[in-house]
């Protein structure tokens, strides 16, 4: 990724760089603390860095659920008018219409978090308490049979639940190396 | 054909009429021979009047301009939400069928948004960049509009573009129902690379994490190394500030990679060493393949046209001489060579490129046809310069099937019937 336009810069940069040691920028930037940006560094990655305390069960999320998912998409994550959250496994071969959901597309169980706690329910996005995103990915995960009646999710187990479409996934071919 | 040589530049040069395009690289059609061989004899004009804005003054100054109040169909088109109660998911599109050039206006740019438009006061935005950093920073709008800019005509489109075309039978949709999920803007803004430098960048960062201000905090997992190579943490669009269905006050520019991972209403940016996977990174904008497999992280949006006039909606006024024009880009690069058809792809005539053409910018293409008033299908294909040639529909579904969704750049075919009236088919 390295482009010939790239180098042009980088030695034309050089050049002015020698003339003159000087940052490229006024340097306006406030430093934070860690404290301090929490409220905002809501990414959670497929190693679950970044997940809070706390923990759900699937009867917990069952409730959530009703309450706070159902109105959007339906029951049991059966979908409509909003995305089908449940089922599909073993569509995703062939040329029939996929069904892609949680259960049978998505690669890492972080991401419903992670998706959930930025964006659902989307009247009122990042109105769930961390107890009640673990108990609302609980059910789901139950729902597509993923985990247990009796799991609990929490920082420590919910990284560790394997989706069944892990290994679905393979770099676009054509895009120039990106690691 | 006769012993009379044909005026330069009037012969075929590839089937169904379609002519040499030095009639733009070279010379003006000519009104004399040139312009008699290819029109209809008409009428004498009717004799000239004086109409009544000639004579008397016109209206005055307005702090704000708008188009003509006769340009009022030149406007975005889009489908209200499958969920009445989720107003502002989903997207409006340009119509490019009704533009010309290469920019598209600001008040016409397309429009893709999960959440809504959020409605930021720029005084209190501010972007934060932390993570694998030496120093995490805040920037305020304010701030950024102190460091040194960059401005750089680039094209944004959706991944979801054109999704049209993989329908199994031919959609009954013109080039802004098909294609308008693309535009072309000047984007100017500060280099992230200024930014990144001044946070201090640690080794161990591999890709940045950008995520958005609105209610769903869109965010994408981009390769560090294109971070520091051409993204823009921009400002303005078309010279003035960017508009609030594109960002404002902040956005990201990532030049020629899919629309969504160019993020508006930017509010973070943290470098880690992985990606984080989100879910437009999983469950979207990913491409399953027949084996049920799925391309992860496809990037760069591969060469691609479109005729966009004549197309569906404006059709051909009578026989003799049309201009084909359109658009041409890729995301990997400068277009090098679009070639167009009217025989469905029999025979092809390069079309004229015209100035400026810019890597992961779109690129007008024009090419002089003569309609004999019978059918053809009307065809575009452009080449970037990595040498990739832009696929024909059949290419793209032996590669990926017909449930790939996203980045579908496949030759975009219009026919013309005997009325000179165009549809989309599949050819
Ligand atoms: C007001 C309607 C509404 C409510 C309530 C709602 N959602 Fe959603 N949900 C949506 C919409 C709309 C989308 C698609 C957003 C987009 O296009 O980016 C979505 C997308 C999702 C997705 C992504 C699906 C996929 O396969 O990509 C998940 C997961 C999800 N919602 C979970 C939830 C959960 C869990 C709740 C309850 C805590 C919830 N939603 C409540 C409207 C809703």
């Amino acid at each position: 990724m390295f482009t010939p336009e790239r180098s042009l810069l980088v030695a034309g940069f050089m050049l002015v760089a020698n003339l003159a040691v000087a940052a490229d920028g006024p340097g306006l930037g406030q430093p934070i603390t860690a404290a301090d940006l929490a409220p905002w560094d809501i990414s959670v990655g497929p190693d679950g860095v970044g997940l809070p305390s706390g923990k759900g069960t699937v009867q917990q999320g069952e409730a959530v659920y009703a309450a706070k998912c159902q109105a959007c998409h339906g029951e049991k994550g059966a979908g409509r008018p909003n995305d089908v959250l449940v089922g599909g496994q073993g569509s995703l071969p062939g040329d029939k219409p996929a069904l892609k959901t949680v259960g049978s597309f998505w690669p890492y169980p972080t991401t419903f978090f992670d998706y959930v706690r930025r964006a659902m329910p989307w009247n009122e996005p990042k109105s769930l308490t961390s107890d009640e995103i673990y108990a609302v990915s609980a059910y789901i995960f139950n729902l597509n049979g993923i985990i247990k009646a009796d799991e609990v999710m929490d920082a420590q187990t919910l990284p560790k639940v394997q989706m069944p479409n892990r290994d679905g996934f393979t770099p676009f071919p054509r895009t120039a190396k990106v690691d | 054909m006769g012993k009379r040589r044909e005026p330069d530049g009037l012969e075929p040069v590839a089937g169904n009429g379609l002519l040499n395009r030095r009639l733009f690289l070279e010379r003006a059609l000519a009104a004399g021979a040139g312009g008699a061989a290819l029109s209809v004899s008409a009428a004498n004009a009717e004799p000239l009047t004086v109409p009544k804005w000639t004579l008397e003054p016109g209206a005055s100054f307005n702090p704000y301009g708008k188009p003509s109040k006769f340009e009022d169909k030149v406007v975005r088109q889009f489908a209200p939400p499958a969920n009445p109660a989720t107003q502002g998911v989903g997207s409006s599109r340009t119509p490019h069928h009704l533009l010309d050039g290469m920019i598209t206006p600001n008040s016409l740019h397309f429009e893709r948004s999960h959440g809504g438009v959020p409605d930021i006061d720029p005084a209190q935005h501010k972007i934060l960049i932390h993570g694998l950093v030496k120093r995490p920073l805040t920037f305020t709008i304010e701030s950024l509009m102190r460091y040194p800019m960059t401005s750089r005509i680039s094209f944004i489109e959706c991944g979801g573009n054109s999704g049209g075309l993989s329908a199994a039978q031919p959609a009954v949709l013109n080039v802004q129902g098909i294609h308008g999920l693309l535009s072309c803007a000047e984007w100017t803004g500060v280099k992230l690379s200024t930014l990144l430098d001044e946070a201090g960048i640690d080794p161990a960062a591999k890709w940045i994490l950008a995520e958005g201000a609105d209610s769903q905090s869109v965010s994408r997992s981009i390769p560090l190394a294109k971070a520091l190579d051409d993204v823009i943490v921009c400002l303005f669009q078309n010279g003035e500030r960017i508009r609030p269905e594109n960002g404002y006050p902040v956005r990201l520019l990532v030049p020629g990679y899919s629309g969504n991972m160019n993020i508006k209403w930017l509010r973070r940016i943290k470098l880690v060493s992985a990606p984080v996977m989100t879910k437009d990174e999983t469950s979207k904008y990913t491409i399953l393949l027949p084996t049920g497999k799925a391309w992860q992280f496809v990037l760069p949006l591969e060469v691609k046209s479109m005729i966009t006039r004549p197309s569906p909606g404006i059709n051909l006024g009578g026989q003799g001489y049309h201009e084909i024009s359109g658009l041409a880009w890729s995301g990997n690069g400068k277009i090098t060579k679009v070639e167009v058809s009217a025989d469905g792809g029999k025979s092809w005539a390069p079309a004229a490129l015209q100035e400026p053409i810019l890597s992961k910018a779109v690129t007008r293409f024009r090419a002089p046809w003569n309609w004999n008033g019978g059918p053809a299908v009307l065809q575009s294909r452009a080449t970037d310069d990595t040498g990739m040639v832009q696929p024909s529909r059949a290419q793209i579904i032996a590669e990926r099937g017909l449930r790939g969704q996203y980045h579908f750049n496949a030759i975009q075919s219009w026919a013309v019937d005997e009325k000179g009236v165009l549809a989309n088919v599949h050819a």
